[in-house]
């Protein structure tokens, strides 16, 4: 479960995020809506412990991001914005190496690695070096990367930038399967049709701060149109006009 | 402290898959390096040895005026050729052929017999180091030909030659073989150390601006590993890296300059294993503080482009105090063994020379340097925490 309360960040004059609250359950799949430059990038940095916020506070299970960092993140897979692999390991390796930094032995790391390989199907790349990747082998790698640990929590950012419509469905098809395992789930998109088609919760963000946290059938009832895409626009439009974001 | 390690173990593992910084490692380092200076090595002392003795080719124009003069340089093994040429043609022929070309003026023989001072023209062009041998060699043997007359000029007049030698100089070289071959030598300790941290560079960078640039260092700040230990191991990766270049470079000294036969031209180059080993250990300390710096100014960079021009200049630092102690001809002390690098190299030449420096002097050169190492470390552990660095 991840809980943020009051979260801000400025980048110099620039307040990117101000006072975000939220919470992603277990069992559930978050998505975190907004347009571009919203904050939810940002955000998302600040859950996963690379930034560290101005103000507010948030916990992953219960572990404060702040007080225990260490603790949070080995309860956290991240998938960033554009994962890097490292160019001369192989999928295996680049998984593996994150399974050692995470403490795991030897005969566990390698276990997780062939079982996310088969299970991402991974199979034809997993022992070529990642600088021969494709961007959906990349992503695959990262997400495998991210999830050696078994991670309660997943965070992704913008997980489907730049990849194939096969390889959209392998990405939806597991975040399907780790909801149903009761991972708590939490994605950044800009795009509807994703958010639509995977999410139990929806968060609009815009202008760095929660415009509205509900379900997406919550949202159109609210907005008072039968289109998600049109409740988004209604709910950002309103606020743009204010933040001429 | 075990992710440290596991850092360091992938780092490294990582590097032995890349081909540049192997070819720095495994090719620059212990092949090129020890071929290049050898040969320069064995050029220089083949030609200082041998051209004091070679034969000088001279021409001279009107050498039927000089008969007796040039008999005398034939003596001391001066090629005559003579060249049936006018004065203003002398000098354009020097132009061309760079000389050294003597003319002999037409009253060379009447004021010679007069007893008054006969003229001689040098022409050469001084500016070719070959031939400003050969002209200072000229002009010793013309001025012993024109001594040797004097002299006979004083006896006819019955007076002692020795009143023209007032002064006896004797210069006494006190050079021993191998002070002379350890001069030469004085670039080793540059390549050695240059070649050190070269193969610690792509590491350095790549703990940095690397990471930044492909995107993995932000997956690599959500491992629940502290920031600084990340970047400890990737810096003792790089040591890891420059200790194994070290070992190979020394190795391929010692081999190399064995087979250059410096000791057939009457210098015994002091390099065996021994020495090689003491090389090996005192370049030691200077290994963590090279990797630190590199990693410091690579964390300021944005690019790995960047990162790879400035990170190339501050190769340049180490080697600034070797510049300086060869232009100022320095000599070990005390006060200087605190300069990290000039100590490096002071203690190598140390070694070669076979004269070993006092302990005191070694261990300040240690502590110095690895104290450095330790202060360039920690501040690189401390960059590692700034939220800047992700760029």
């Amino acid at each position: 479960m991840i809980e943020a309360r009051g979260l801000i960040k400025r980048f110099g004059t620039l307040t990117a995020v101000s006072g975000v609250t939220l919470r992603a359950a277990d069992g559930r799949i978050t998505g975190l809506l907004g347009p571009n430059g919203a904050g939810k990038s940002t955000t998302l940095r600040m859950l996963y412990t690379v930034l560290s916020p101005h103000g507010g506070e948030a916990w992953i299970d219960g572990v404060s991001i702040l007080k225990d960092p260490l603790e949070a993140r080995r309860r956290m897979g991240v998938l960033p914005h554009g994962a890097g692999l490292y160019p001369n390991l192989t999928a295996r390796e680049n998984i593996e190496y994150f399974g050692t930094l995470h403490g795991l032995t030897r005969s566990v790391r390698r276990g997780r690695a062939a079982e996310l390989i088969r299970r991402l199907e991974m199979d034809a790349f997993a022992d070529r070096p990642a600088k021969e990747f494709s961007q959906g082998q990349r992503v695959k790698t990262a997400l495998a990367r991210a999830l050696v640990h078994q991670p309660r929590n997943v965070l992704l950012d913008e997980p489907t930038n730049g990849l194939d419509v096969m390889a959209v469905r392998t990405l939806r098809r597991l975040l399907g399967e780790l909801r149903a395992e009761g991972h708590c789930i939490l994605f950044s998109s800009h795009v509807m049709q994703e958010v639509a088609a995977l999410c139990d919760e929806v968060i609009v963000i815009a202008a760095g701060t929660v415009i509205v946290q509900a379900t997406p059938d919550e949202l159109k009832e609210r907005a008072g149109t039968p289109s998600l895409e049109e409740a988004f626009v209604r709910l950002v439009g309103i606020e743009d006009e204010g933040a001429g974001a | 402290m075990r992710s440290v390690w596991r850092v360091l173990r992938k780092e490294f593992g990582e590097t032995l898959r890349d081909r540049r910084s192997l070819f720095t490692t495994l090719v620059i380092g212990p092949l090129l390096m020890p071929a290049l200076i050898g040969v320069i090595l064995f050029m220089a002392i083949r030609h200082g040895a041998a051209a004091s003795h070679r034969p000088i080719a001279l021409e001279v124009a009107h050498a039927e005026r000089a008969p007796r003069l040039l008999a005398f340089l034939r003596q001391y093994g001066v090629r005559v050729e003579p060249v049936s040429d006018e004065r203003r043609q002398a000098r354009e022929r020097v132009e061309r052929s760079h000389g050294p070309l003597l003319y002999v003026p037409r009253d060379f023989g009447v004021r010679l017999a007069a007893g008054k001072p006969a003229p001689l023209r040098l022409y050469a062009d001084e500016s070719n180091p070959a031939v400003q041998g050969k002209v200072r060699r000229l002009g010793t043997l013309i001025g012993l030909y024109g001594d040797e007359i004097a002299r006979l000029r004083l006896v006819a007049r019955g007076l002692d030659p020795q009143l023209l030698a007032p002064i006896a100089l004797h210069p006494i070289d006190v050079s021993t073989p191998q002070s002379r071959a350890a001069l030469a030598l004085g670039m080793l300790s540059y390549a050695i150390l240059f070649t050190m941290l070269m193969s610690g560079l792509y590491i350095a960078i790549d703990a940095t601006a690397g990471e930044r640039e492909r995107g993995s260092l932000e997956p690599l700040l959500t491992m629940p590993v502290k920031r600084e230990h990340l970047v400890y191991g990737k810096m003792l990766a790089a040591c890891a890296m420059m200790l194994v270049s070290l070992i190979l470079t020394v190795a391929g000294f010692a081999v190399a300059l064995r087979h250059i036969g410096l000791d057939r031209l009457g210098m015994s180059v002091n390099f065996g294993p021994g020495v090689a080993l003491g090389i090996v250990l005192g370049c030691l300390p200077l290994i963590p503080a090279g990797a630190a710096l590199m990693t410091l100014v690579a964390s300021y960079t944005r690019s790995y482009r960047e990162a790879q021009t400035y990170v190339g200049l501050v190769l340049l630092i180490p080697t600034l105090p070797l510049i300086f102690a060869n232009i100022m001809g320095l000599r070990p002390r005390t006060a200087l063994m605190a300069v990290p690098s000039l100590s490096q190299h002071f203690i190598i030449m140390s070694l070669l020379r076979g004269q070993p420096l006092p302990p005191l002097d070694i261990a300040i050169s240690v502590a110095v340097t690895l104290a450095l190492g330790a202060v360039l470390m920690f501040f690189a552990g401390r960059l590692y925490r700034r939220e800047k660095l992700l760029g």
